[in-house]
């Protein structure tokens, strides 16, 4: 009896999906862009806030491909900041025709096994936020990103901590490929210019450093980097001042949140950042962007918001070229091709032409400190250092070493 | 909607029109046309996409299982089983390579619960770190094949993907070592003892996958292992991937992409089928019943002369190979792994599916980890997209916080609940199984009638305080 | 505490006997000493195991001396090991009680903890938006926050026990611990859906930077001993004071009232003391109420002595302190007290010891909670002061 009435269940269920699937309406001529960002868990403050720039492009920029007789949809995806979920996602991604190209991650260690899974279906991906060099080192063909690289951005970190005068530092990560990575270009750069490095570890806890605290301040480092993000950075800070640490704190952009004096409090201050994204208000056009933002989400926007408007825009760009090339629909390897060509794009964060593996020629790496532990204050952090670093790929290619230069 | 309510009204006419042989060959194919129309018909560009994908896409993947539950001859159903498994699900697979990546993820995680109903469902040893062993294999074969700096790597010892039969082989005996080697120390333990540790033991695994980068690089820490290698691409199934695209008339970009999930689908299902076989063997042979003998009452089972030890390393080395074989599949078609797949929610989720499909009885646990596999990376992942579907084209604003696929351990948890309170032999039980909960029940009822008129009469109290 | 035997023979007690007899004696002497005693025993041990390691390698690292660096870190570490020691005994002794009086490991006690840290931050944080929260008299607050944590989180424990445990109380084992497991990703996902919903954000960050008697210069308070500065957060003090105080009621409650015997006898055998007119089901209730309220005042005293809570922080306090409860000899009390304090000691101290040897680091701190939890099950199943337990499945 009970085969039998799963029997009936089922058939009917058939039947009636078979009808409804001919009723539904399908539209011609779509092309999608999707973003593949953390929407939820701890890093989804910044997650959401590049999911909304890439929202903002596309609304604002749609006009280039309707022109050209498509409509333009925007397709979010939640990484959750995990590599599995990134994956499984890319397989939906790619399975969709209509896809041309995918804003993201947040997180190197998402980016790099997605983007395989991009670059084997030709499918373009334009990074705002990974700095890892794996991302774009192993020259797939599809992989760009419109930010730094961490072996630039480490050592840019130990420069200025060697500019302030630090003569000890004690380097923790979280154990993820960023964390791990940029500090451990960080630790390099420091001993190759003398600072001693008392120690280097990495450690899963989130929420009780005391017995990670009790060594560190027995050595009295004068300052720490903590290669990490905001959420386990921002309570290791707190912490560690609470239990009497009074040196310097320094990290990677993963401390780029407004989150992080939410967490940290009055201990955030003495803390020092580097990061490929300024705070939007540096950027000289993007004024416009911030006020379009603010009215849009009710709420400014945060680092890599304006990273991922640009990004967008450059696919959107790519887009439009390979389909004028192609004369009607283009393939996801003509996209490819296209945003790879992208020369002198003049973005909200800056000129963007991609070199040979996909890194902007010319990258830009800031140093900031933590002006207030009002969250509210975050975007009117002090920029003290502005530097423009080629990419090492350019930088062969101008047969020059990738050096600090300071400049603007 | 008439169709529903339809056959319930006519039941007993219903009941007669499918036991009729040539009937039921009738239901089987309207259903199966039916569904694959469903499937085939959907627009990928509509805006209710998910949520039909979400229905239809489970709806098909249940055709073998109709066809096994209609009163068809026995060679029509073998005969019909094996058409739909390896024609009509590769086509459609072709047609719409997500479903094919469903297919083969169903019988990933399917072979992962018949190795977990060993240890846990015959033998009734819960082990909540089952995914440590899956972790073993996949770090083999990634280890040796992937392009990571590894020492492997640096040193030169890798091997090229026409090792990979060879691994599936040493995956097998890896896990089982280390399945023995955990076993060993922990067997004395009772269950829940053993639960404790077995997850603890899934921690340890998870976190030396993630610490030994340095001092000597193993795993590859955090980063994880990429570009894994993959096994030999029989060129018949290029060939098979093209003629079939062209003659749907599909542009196929990269063939060699799709013959290759192609080829992990056969691969997953063959490994299944031999697993599958391998527990029935197994469960029906003398090392079953000692089994059996030990999940019931152990002290029973060592006078009646069943070796313990011996039955219970055996238990937990075959249940480990099993997900070390998986592991060394899993590593290959996903090309990437990192400590971050082998988390204590893979090994709830792996035994969630063994409770929803019936502990100890192998067709319920290959239902659990249908239902359970499609829920997981299907539904909630549909529902999702199609409430972002709406958001997008404003006509329902659910917040993103509720996000149907944020939810999955939320999901899992209920199940196990609602599961253990209101059917906990599963949904198709094994037969021992639900009369042993059954007897448990009754004698509740009887405890509860004892306890009754005892509950308010509290004992003066007399005795010498604090003494124990 | 439980273990406390008193020589009750028919002679006439002698002086110290009959002062052993007295409330005084039993409910606040005795246990405090049992508190000195494991805690200073637990120091020496380590510190004689850290050293000794400074003796076999005394410059683990170039340019560390391993016994300098010691000497500096020592009684930091001794105070950091005793209050996240006494975190753990505060909810090792919630896993121990309901193993005592139902044989069954409660899986999503870990989650309670949970529960009452964030009930903690709520109340916090709602007194912080009536502007009550700068005022608040220190003492005052803590013991509010605590107790509202401890309660909360003591009634979600009963209603969890009513529907999740009790109607399963005579199946096989396996089944209540499985719907433990349920239950704990229920919870997780609850409160991270709450809180996601009401503010947006999951990091539940206490509004400590409100308080004034949290900031510096009076946090951490600074002692000068033998030339070496030693930094004591207040929060640890809270932490200590606080868990010592509850650990002498649940003592009192334990041995000294009628209530504490009903549950002390179910947990001897609970068939008998249903038919000695015990109610058995209303002194379950009440085991898990203390259980949960214990948990969930640590989860409330964890919560500000960290900062910053989420719903995922349940996990490893649990395991750890699982485990020293199985270190102690799981359903004894006295065991959970000394299994969380050793076991708090153990972590901080190879924390602070490990560091200096690159090839292991702390990375692997982790491991070791769940190496001592095999061992011990392996070598010594009943625990450090467990009695030997039937070991029928």
């Amino acid at each position: 009896m009970k085969t039998h009435k799963f029997l009936a269940l089922m058939g009917s269920a058939a039947l009636a999906a078979a009808l409804s699937t001919s009723l539904v309406a399908a539209q011609d001529n779509v092309i999608r862009i999707a973003s593949q960002t953390p929407l939820s868990g701890g890093q989804s403050v910044l997650g959401v806030s590049m999911s909304n720039g890439v929202r903002l492009a596309i609304e604002q920029n749609a006009s280039v491909l309707e022109d050209l007789g498509f409509t333009v949809e925007y397709v979010p995806f939640d990484d959750q900041a995990s590599p599995e979920t990134g994956v499984s996602n890319a397989q939906q991604i790619v399975a969709d025709a209509s896809i041309l190209a995918v804003i993201g991650h947040l997180n190197s260690g998402v980016a790099i096994p997605s983007s395989e899974v991009y670059d084997e279906n030709d499918l373009v991906m334009i990074s705002p936020a990974n700095t890892n060099p794996l991302v774009t080192e192993r020259g797939l063909d599809t992989v760009n990103r419109v930010c730094g690289r961490d072996d630039l951005q480490g050592p840019t970190g130990a420069n200025y901590a060697a500019e302030l005068g630090v003569t000890s530092v004690y380097v923790l990560h979280d154990t993820t490929a960023y964390g791990q990575g940029v500090a451990e270009f960080f630790a390099a750069e420091a001993e190759n210019l003398g600072i001693a490095v008392l120690g280097f570890e990495g450690t899963e806890e989130a929420s009780n450093f005391d017995g990670i605290i009790q060594p560190i301040l027995a050595q009295a480092p004068e300052l720490i980097y903590f290669g990490g993000i905001y959420n386990q950075t921002g309570v290791f800070i707190s912490q560690a001042r609470s239990a009497g640490y009074e040196g310097l704190f320094m990290g990677p952009d993963g401390f780029d949140s407004s989150e992080l004096a939410a967490i940290a409090g009055e201990a955030v201050l003495g803390t020092y950042y580097t990061s490929v994204a300024g705070p939007a208000s540096i950027y000289p056009n993007a004024a416009q962007f911030i006020e379009d933002y603010t009215a849009a989400y009710g709420e400014g926007p945060q680092p890599f918001a304006a990273q991922s408007y640009d990004a967008t825009v450059i696919a959107i760009n790519g887009i439009a070229a390979a389909a004028e090339a192609a004369g009607g629909l283009p393939s996801r390897a003509d996209v490819a091709a296209a945003v790879r060509a992208t020369e002198n794009y003049e973005g909200l964060t800056g000129t963007i032409t991609f070199d040979d593996v996909g890194d902007p020629e010319i990258g830009l790496y800031y140093v900031i400190e933590v002006a207030s532990a009002d969250p509210a204050e975050w975007s009117n952090n002090s920029i003290l250092a502005t530097l423009e670093i080629p990419s090492p790929a350019f930088a062969a290619s101008m047969e020059m070493e990738p050096e600090a230069t300071p400049g603007s | 909607m008439a169709s529903i309510s339809a056959p319930l009204k006519q039941k007993r006419s219903f009941w007669a029109f499918l036991d009729k042989p040539s009937n039921a060959l009738i239901f089987a194919l309207a259903y199966i046309a039916l569904t694959l129309l469903a499937v085939v018909l959907i627009d990928r560009r509509s805006l209710w996409y998910p949520l039909m994908n979400m229905i239809t896409t489970p709806l098909f993947l249940f055709t073998p299982l109709v066809v096994v539950s209609l009163p068809l001859g026995k060679w029509l159903k073998v005969g019909m089983f094996v058409a739909m498994l390896l024609v009509v699900m590769p086509i459609v697979g072709i047609y719409n390579p997500p479903f094919l990546e469903l297919a083969i993820q169903i019988s990933i995680f399917a072979g992962l619960a018949l190795g977990l109903n060993i240890v846990v469902g015959f033998a009734g040893l819960l082990d909540l770190g089952y995914v440590a062993f899956f972790a073993v294999g996949a770090y083999l074969w990634g280890m040796f094949t992937s392009n990571a700096d590894t020492v492997f790597m640096v040193n030169g010892w890798t091997v090229d993907g026409g090792a990979f039969y060879i691994f599936l082989i040493l995956g097998v005996a890896a896990a089982a070592l280390v399945g023995i080697l955990l076993g060993l120390p922990v067997l004395r333990l009772r269950g829940d003892y053993l639960a404790i540790v077995t997850l603890g033991f899934g921690e340890v695994i998870r976190i030396l996958a993630r610490n030994l980068d340095a001092p000597t690089n193993f795993t590859n820490g955090a980063q994880g292992l990429s570009g894994i290698g993959v096994p030999p691409l029989p060129g018949f199934l290029i060939g098979f991937t093209e003629s079939m695209a062209s003659a749907l008339g599909l542009r196929v970009d990269n063939p060699d992409a799709l013959a290759k999930q192609l080829l992990y689908y056969l691969l997953a299902l063959g490994m299944l089928f031999v697993i599958m076989l391998i527990c029935s063997r197994l469960k029906d042979s003398p090392i079953g019943r000692a089994w059996t003998a030990i999940r019931e009452d152990e002290v029973a089972a060592i006078a009646m002369g069943v070796p313990l030890v011996r039955m219970k390393l055996l238990a937990f080395a075959s249940g480990a190979a099993f997900a070390g074989a998986i592991g060394v599949l899993y590593a290959a078609k996903q090309s990437f792994i990192d400590p971050q797949s082998f988390i204590l929610l893979q090994s709830i989720s792996i035994l969630a599916m063994i409770i929803v499909g019936g502990m100890g009885n192998i067709k319920g646990v290959l239902l659990g980890a249908m239902l359970i596999t499609i829920v997981e990376l299907h539904t909630l992942t549909n529902l999702s997209l199609q409430f972002n579907a709406l958001r997008n084209a404003n006509i329902l604003n659910i917040p993103q916080q509720l996000d149907p696929s944020k939810y999955q351990p939320l999901v899992f948890g209920v199940i196990l609940v609602l599961m253990m309170l209101f059917r906990p032999a599963g949904l198709l039980p094994e037969r021992s199984r639900k009369l042993e909960l059954q007897e448990m029940r009754e004698e509740d009822e009887l405890q509860h009638a004892m306890e009754e008129p005892l509950r308010d009469n509290v004992l003066a109290d007399t005795s010498t305080p604090g003494e124990k | 505490m439980s273990s406390v035997t008193i020589d009750a023979g028919p002679q006439a007690p002698s002086g110290l006997d009959s002062f052993k007899q007295t409330a005084l004696y039993r409910f606040l002497i005795f246990p405090l000493g049992q508190m000195l005693v494991f805690i200073l025993g637990a120091t020496v041990l380590l510190t004689v195991f850290v050293y000794g390691l400074a003796v076999l390698f005394p410059e683990p690292r170039p340019n560390i001396v391993l016994v300098e660096q010691l000497n500096r870190q020592l009684p930091g570490m001794i105070i950091s090991g005793i209050s996240i020691g006494f975190v753990y005994a505060m909810i090792a002794l919630g896993y121990t009680l309901v193993y005592g009086v139902l044989k069954f490991i409660n899986f999503a006690h870990s989650e309670i903890f949970m529960v009452g840290s964030v009930i903690g931050f709520s109340f916090m944080s709602f007194l912080n938006s009536l502007g009550m929260l700068a005022g608040f008299n220190p003492i005052l607050l803590v013991v509010s926050t605590v107790l509202v944590s401890a309660g909360f989180s003591g009634l979600l424990a009963v209603g969890i026990e009513r529907v999740a445990y009790k109607p399963l109380r005579r199946a096989p084992r396996l089944v209540p611990l499985i719907t433990a497991i349920g239950l704990s990703f229920i919870l997780q996902d609850t409160v991270r859906a709450i809180a996601s919903l009401t503010i947006n954000d999951f990091n539940l960050t206490y509004p400590t930077r409100d308080i004034a008697w949290l900031q510096s210069p009076l946090n951490p308070l600074v002692f000068n001993i033998g030339g070496i500065d030693v930094r004591v957060r207040i929060t640890a003090i809270i932490i200590m004071i606080a868990a010592v105080i509850m650990l002498l009621i649940l003592n009192y409650f334990v041995n000294g009232t009628k209530a504490g015997r009903g549950i002390r006898a179910i947990s001897m055998d609970q068939t008998t003391a249903g038919l000695m007119g015990i109610p058995v089901n209303t002194m379950i209730s009440l085991t898990f109420f203390i259980g949960g309220a214990l948990g969930g005042a640590a989860g409330a005293l964890y919560g500000l002595n960290v900062g910053t809570v989420t719903p995922y922080i349940g996990f490893i306090p649990g395991l750890k302190a699982f485990t020293a409860a199985v270190l102690g000899g799981i359903g004894n009390v006295t065991g959970a007290l000394l299994g969380g304090i050793l076991l708090g000691m153990i972590e901080t101290f190879l924390n602070g010891t490990l560091v200096y040897f690159p090839a292991i680091g702390i990375r692997y701190t982790d491991i070791f909670a769940f190496g001592i939890l095999i061992a011990v099950l392996i070598f010594r199943p009943s625990g450090l002061l467990g009695e030997r337990v039937d070991e029928k499945v």
